[in-house]
């Protein structure tokens, strides 16, 4: 059973419509990411959710309850904000304790759970700290902590990491995912950052105009995207022009050589493919039978990994291959092919 | 020759305007004209001169009540007083009740137009200024015309009546003041965030105003008090056309008839203001929770 429901959530601003026929089922426990580009209507879906704005049609339910007219402290819900949102007067101790105190919970019962909270974000001696003598870091746990201690029915997160700096953010983001797990907690993490995303979902969606393009398991929304917008904004992507032989069968020309897709293709004269490089190998490949001729013109060795660009006819593919202490690295002029799958070919439509 | 002749010279003959003094060996005070830094000195010096000079002078001039040597006669004269005792302590209570009454329509007022209606915010900075356009003896023939025994309110017709209106007047001359600070204190926190959380967490706007808004603001809220507490003590036009017995109408009634304790009760009335100012100042040094320097 799904626990939370959005159907057709519909916001207009004036006559901007700001989110459009956005539906979402969310099950118990889940951990669901928003992704897209600055102004997508990320913050704008969630702020409804929590009940900071009135939807415009549509409706919100979470556990069977309609909720969409409700007022945000009606909800049980937790909300972790990008800028902290500390209570600057209050004690972290106190922070925490505020939506237990303002709930009714006792004295004693509400100094244990304080220190639970506090013991599980990893600060149990900060509690009489002002926030003003804490890290951004730590800042951002002791929100997260207020935001658990009521134990609310849904998480909501936006942007909770983007003013902390990226080492931070990594181990960070491990431990919100930890903590959610552990209390199996419904969660939703609203993120322009996606590798953020694709890291710790259980499922994404990606956002444009106030649309959710696709909503999928992270590896999904990265192998098969949908639309021509999750394919380019997430993940890197190589483009490779092909002329339509057949557009039933499916069958374009690459280069010289024909290639069967086995799926059906807009009607046109020309098409846009596209792979991921790690689809791309240098040299043949076992299941990779579509070879072609290049020609390497970058090459920036990263470490572990060799990033490598090559002109095969008039597209450049961008390719990874691992290192290899006894082999010197593939340089710039080097003639060499390149094989990858069919398979792994995306149509880039519209 | 001076000591200054024996220590290396510096590079420059002196500071560039604007910069700051080079460090090191030759940085010793020399009077250069051309430098700013000497002018505003100057002005500083005057500036000091032109404020403190009539003060000097009338506390001097308090001290001479006895003929021939410095005494504190009128001082004396003026705290046994019975009059200075009761006019004081009233005044001190019209204060009080009109900071209450003030925060209780400021604070909630500008919360909510910061909040929810921005939009707002020249218009209600335009009225609150208006007390400061519009002379205190138009509100109080207006407040006698409104409420005078023969109206429809008869609030002038009771001491207690009148006292409320009076209270009423002095929270209207006090709202230019206590409006900025209350706003300027809003200016310094999130206020919107805030709310939300606090919101998420289950608070309705009494716990939120209470718990969050007004701690967060309170240093700004008592330098809104302590000005409005000096504003009251010193009022004279209300309180004497609505003819209740407040210190600034006594303080004009010594000032037409004795001679020393007037300039007595100016120092004292100066004193109480000074006071004010500090505690303003202390009170934002006590807050704990405003410091900017971290740990
Ligand atoms: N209160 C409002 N009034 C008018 N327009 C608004 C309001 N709030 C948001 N918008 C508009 O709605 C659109 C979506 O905003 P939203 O904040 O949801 O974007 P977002 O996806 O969260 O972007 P970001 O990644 O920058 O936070 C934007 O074009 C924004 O200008
Ligand atoms: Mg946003």
């Amino acid at each position: 059973m799904t626990f939370l429901t959005i159907e057709h959530l519909e916001k207009s601003f004036g006559p901007t419509r700001v989110v459009k026929d956005f539906s979402l089922s969310v099950e118990k426990g889940e951990f669901v990411s928003f992704l897209g580009p600055s102004g997508c209507g990320k913050t704008t879906v969630l702020r409804m959710v929590a009940g900071f704005e009135t939807p415009t049609s549509g409706t919100i339910r979470i556990d069977g309850k309609d909720v969409t007219h409700l007022r945000p402290n009606q909800r049980s819900i937790g909300m972790v904000f990008q800028a902290y949102a500390l209570f600057p007067n209050l004690t972290v101790a106190e922070n925490v304790a505020f939506g237990l105190k303002v709930k009714g919970v006792g004295g004693e019962e509400r100094a244990r759970r304080v220190q639970e909270m506090l013991q599980m974000i990893g600060l149990p001696d900060l509690g009489a700290r002002y926030p003003f003598q804490l890290s951004g870091g730590q800042q951002q746990r002791v929100a997260l902590a207020r935001a658990l201690a009521p134990r609310p029915q849904v998480l909501l997160l936006d942007e909770p990491l983007s003013a902390l700096d990226a080492k931070i953010r990594v181990s960070l983001r491990a431990q919100i995912r930890e903590i959610q797990r552990d209390l199996g907690i419904t969660t939703i993490f609203v993120t322009h950052d996606q590798e953020e995303a694709l890291s710790i979902s259980d499922r994404v969606a990606v956002m444009y105009g106030g649309i959710a393009e696709q909503i999928g398991r992270p590896f999904e929304i990265y192998n098969r995207p949908a639309t021509r917008f999750v394919a380019e904004f997430v993940g890197q992507l190589n483009r490779i022009e092909a002329a339509v032989l057949d557009p039933n069968a499916g069958r374009v020309r690459i280069g010289h050589q024909e290639v069967a897709l086995s799926r059906p293709l807009p009607a046109g004269e020309r098409v846009t493919l596209a792979c991921r490089p790690e689809a791309v190998s240098l040299g043949a490949a076992p299941g990779r039978d579509l070879i072609l001729p290049a020609e390497i013109t970058e090459v920036d060795f990263l470490g572990a990994v060799i990033r490598v660009k090559a002109k095969a006819g008039l597209s450049t593919l961008s390719l990874d291959t691992f290192n290899r202490p006894d082999q010197p690295p593939p340089q710039p002029g080097d003639r060499v092919q390149v094989s990858l799958a069919p398979a792994d070919l995306l149509v880039l439509e519209g | 020759m001076t000591v200054q002749d024996l220590s290396p010279r510096a590079p420059v003959a002196g500071p560039v305007p604007g910069s700051l003094p080079a460090p090191g060996p030759g940085r010793r005070f020399r009077p250069n004209l051309a430098s700013p830094k000497v002018w505003s000195w100057i002005a500083f010096v005057l500036g000091l001169l032109y404020f403190f000079l009539p003060l000097i002078g009338m506390f001097e001039f308090s001290l001479r009540a006895r003929r021939g040597e410095y005494s504190f006669d009128a001082y004396r004269n003026v705290l046994s007083d019975p009059q200075f005792v009761a006019t004081f302590s009233y005044s001190v209570v019209m204060a009080l009740c009109t900071i209450v009454l003030g925060v209780l329509i400021v604070a909630p007022t500008a919360f909510w137009v910061r909040l929810k209606l921005p939009w707002l915010r020249p218009y209600v900075e335009f009225v609150t200024l208006l007390p400061l356009v519009i002379p205190p003896i138009v509100i109080v023939f207006g407040y006698i015309r409104l409420y005078n025994t023969s109206s429809w309110l008869p609030m002038t017709g009771t001491a207690m009546g009148t006292n409320i209106l009076l209270m009423f007047g002095y929270a209207t001359l006090s709202l230019p003041y206590m409006y900025r600070a209350v706003d300027t204190g809003l200016r310094t926190i999130d206020v919107g965030t805030l709310t939300e959380a606090a919101q998420s967490l289950g608070a309705g706007w009494g716990t939120i105003l209470g718990r969050i808004i007004l701690p967060n603001v309170l240093v700004s809220i008592l330098s809104g008090a302590f000005l409005t507490f000096a504003i009251v003590i010193g009022e004279y036009v209300l309180a004497a056309l609505l003819n209740r017995p407040a210190f600034g109408p006594y303080m004009v009634w010594m000032g037409g008839n004795r001679a020393y304790e007037p300039a007595a009760l100016a120092v004292i009335a100066f004193t109480i203001t000074w006071a004010c100012m500090g505690l303003i100042q202390l009170a934002t040094r006590l807050s704990k929770h405003n410091r900017v320097e971290r740990r």
